[in-house]
């Protein structure tokens, strides 16, 4: 078991490294934050000194060797753009994205576990065809159309809804929709599925057979065996809805991590992308390491297996 | 041995037990169950024309191979069919009421009120999630509408009287703690808690090993004793039909092809299948013979052959057998058998003397 963890830890190690290399490259191929940072028409000279400012006039490899000497030390770097630190930045948005995740991924919950087990209980008929179009839709519509539409109707038509910003409930309903949908269609599909495993099995019998209410079997002895995979899907999937609502952050400008991470690639300010990435690449990775290790202490197959 | 010899085609008249004075526990007249196909093209006679009854009190075995219908039966009478099935006709008269006539609601306060099943496989029977005791007194609390305190010392009880060491403790735990023959005891006592009147039980002690089998019969049997249980015993060991019940019903492709009395069975069976059958259990002290094994496969339900469903597989199979199903055959006794030749090979285990 010891083993295990020590290998699982090595790989995610490897994993984040592999990400700042990537994140560290590609946001230079973006192009030259000087040119943004200058103001019009200054000079050659002014130029190379902000380079000289940044650093960004030293070898690549300098650069990203500095960068990953501060990131053992936990700093992230300043900004270009705000010149306050990255962590800063990152902390002091956060807040925004984790409020739109969790609002997010209730309205998921709400909508995507009754519906999944409407449609398992109701396999084969009208409901369970409307819920396969919802998860279909849900999937395959990217969320910044749905945003759009949304900002269409309920905006500029009926004036219902503010289009972008934040401070009230009524701000959060459209980003909540719009990225809550995708995880909504995914957690409708898992419940079906796990709904309709559990149904088949012979405890479900059993309970139909002692002469149980259909609300009893159901509710019961079925749902709460289909939830656990449900359950642990959603906890995945809340870490992962902080760190990727860069498209619905935009479009509602709502002042969460993505928006700042869409911020940081419009003014090629590399720290912050760096930062946001990072980050969130931990996170996730961190939250997989956490199940695969939960799942190894639960089911001894998988210690084997790795 | 009265006139059985003496053939004549089953009808109401001459239902086995009509001489028994009070009226049988459960009785089932001409029923069938078909699986149909989504697109209703492919019909599977899972449970055709079958007529059966047993008394209070008494048990009723069923065996048959694999496939051969016995546990869709089973399910027929408690109604908990998958989707695709249909009881298509035939009545199910339990204690005088037709079940088939039954509302969901009404099936559903009898089903394990008064007439409860224990399941085959004990390890995937019970939810794991729940406590043993909440799983039994659960069902007392739904029929009973008894309170929790007192559901709760009833399932203590009732793991008593399935012999479960320390009740206490046990009965909070939950199925996982406890070994498969435990669990099948657990199951049991659900299945005895609202004292029905009629408990199935399917194969249920096909994987319990054999001392744990042998301990569960005799549990099963002296419950029958205390509670007055009708007892329907499905199962495929001829071994357990000949310690446990009074009664034997021989299915076939969905049909019942033999039924009557154990003893009769036994000593003269009047269908072929059930003598092969019967042929292939190993006896101790027997001459070192060939153990007898039934040449061919069960067939297809989906399409069986015409005539007799057994006539491909059947030694003494002639031309009729192959055009025309036999239908069920009084032999006396309440003794019946789809075989045309049935109330020759009746009457020749007559005159050889079983007794």
């Amino acid at each position: 078991m010891k083993q295990y963890i020590v290998k699982r830890c090595g790989y995610s190690l490897l994993s984040l490294f592999l990400l700042s290399l990537t994140i560290f490259f590609f946001v230079r191929v973006t192009g030259d934050p000087a040119t943004l940072l200058a103001e019009p028409g200054a000079s050659e000279a002014d130029i190379a000194k902000i380079h000289h400012q940044f650093g960004l006039d030293r070898p690549l490899v300098v650069q990203y060797a500095l960068f990953m000497f501060k990131l053992a030390q936990g700093d992230l770097g300043q900004s270009f753009y705000y010149q306050t630190p990255v962590f800063e930045l990152y902390f002091s948005r956060l807040p925004n994205s984790l409020l739109l995740a969790v609002v997010a991924m209730t309205f998921s919950l709400l909508v995507g576990i009754p519906s999944g087990i409407l449609a398992a209980v109701r396999v084969g008929t009208f409901w369970d065809s409307a819920g396969k179009l919802f998860a279909l839709l849900g999937l395959s519509l990217p969320s910044f159309f749905v945003g759009l539409l949304m900002i269409l109707f309920f905006t500029v038509y009926l004036g219902w809804l503010p289009s972008s910003g934040s401070g009230t409930p009524l701000h959060l309903v459209m980003p909540a929709f719009a990225l809550g949908w995708y995880f909504a269609a995914a957690h409708m599909r898992l419940t079906r599925s796990s709904m309709l495993e559990v149904l088949g099995s012979e405890y479900i019998k059993l309970a139909r057979l002692k002469g149980l209410p259909q609300a009893l079997v159901i509710g019961k002895h079925a749902l709460k065996n289909a939830l656990i995979p449900v359950l642990t899907l959603a906890g995945i999937n809340l870490v992962l809805m902080i760190n990727v609502a860069v498209v619905v952050e935009t479009v509602f400008a709502w002042p969460g991590v993505g928006r700042l991470l869409y911020e940081g690639v419009s003014f090629r300010d590399f720290p912050v992308v760096q930062g946001v990435v990072i980050l969130g690449g931990c996170m996730i990775v961190g939250v997989n390491l956490l199940v695969d290790i939960v799942y190894a202490l639960i089911d001894p197959r998988i210690r084997l297996e790795a | 041995m009265s006139n059985s010899t003496l053939s004549s085609v089953s009808s109401e008249s001459r239902r086995p037990f009509a001489l028994v004075a009070n009226r049988p526990l459960l009785e089932l007249r001409n029923l069938s169950t078909h699986y149909v196909s989504a697109q209703g093209t492919r019909v599977v006679r899972a449970v055709d024309d079958v007529t059966l009854s047993i008394d209070p009190g008494k048990t009723l075995g069923i065996v048959g191979e694999s496939g051969s219908g016995k546990s869709t039966l089973a399910l027929t009478i408690l109604r908990v069919l998958p989707p695709a099935a249909r009881i298509v006709s035939g009545q199910m008269l339990f204690e005088g009421e037709d079940l088939v006539r039954k509302s969901d609601a009404e099936m559903r306060q009898i089903r394990g009120k008064r007439i409860a099943m224990i399941l085959q496989d004990p390890m995937a029977s019970l939810n794991p999630l729940f406590t043993v005791g909440d799983q039994i007194a659960e069902m007392m609390r739904v029929h009973e509408g008894t309170a929790r305190a007192t559901a709760w010392r009833r399932a203590i009880d009732l793991l008593k009287s399935v012999r479960i060491a320390s009740p206490h403790t046990r009965v909070t735990q939950h199925p996982h703690e406890m070994s498969g023959g435990m669990r099948q005891r657990i199951v049991g006592a659900i299945g005895i808690s609202c004292e029905p009147r009629l408990l199935i039980a399917d194969e249920p002690t096909t994987s319990l090993d054999l001392t744990i089998q042998a301990q569960y019969l005799n549990l099963l049997r002296d419950l029958q004793r205390e509670h007055g249980l009708g007892l329907i015993f499905i199962t495929h060991n001829l071994g357990i039909v000949a310690k446990m019940c009074d009664q034997l019903a021989v299915m076939y492709a969905g049909r019942v092809v033999e039924s009557g009395p154990v003893s009769r069975i036994f000593n003269a069976p009047a269908h072929p299948y059930t003598a092969a059958l019967l042929n292939s259990i190993p006896r101790m002290g027997a001459n070192r013979q060939r153990l007898t094994a039934i040449d061919g496969q069960p067939p297809n339900l989906a399409s069986l052959p015409g005539g007799c469903a057994f006539a491909p597989r059947c030694p003494q199979a002639f031309d009729r057998c192959r055009m025309e199903a036999p239908p069920s055959i009084a032999l006396g006794d309440g003794q019946t058998a789809r075989c045309w030749l049935a109330p020759a090979m009746a009457g020749t285990a007559t005159r050889t003397g079983v007794q």
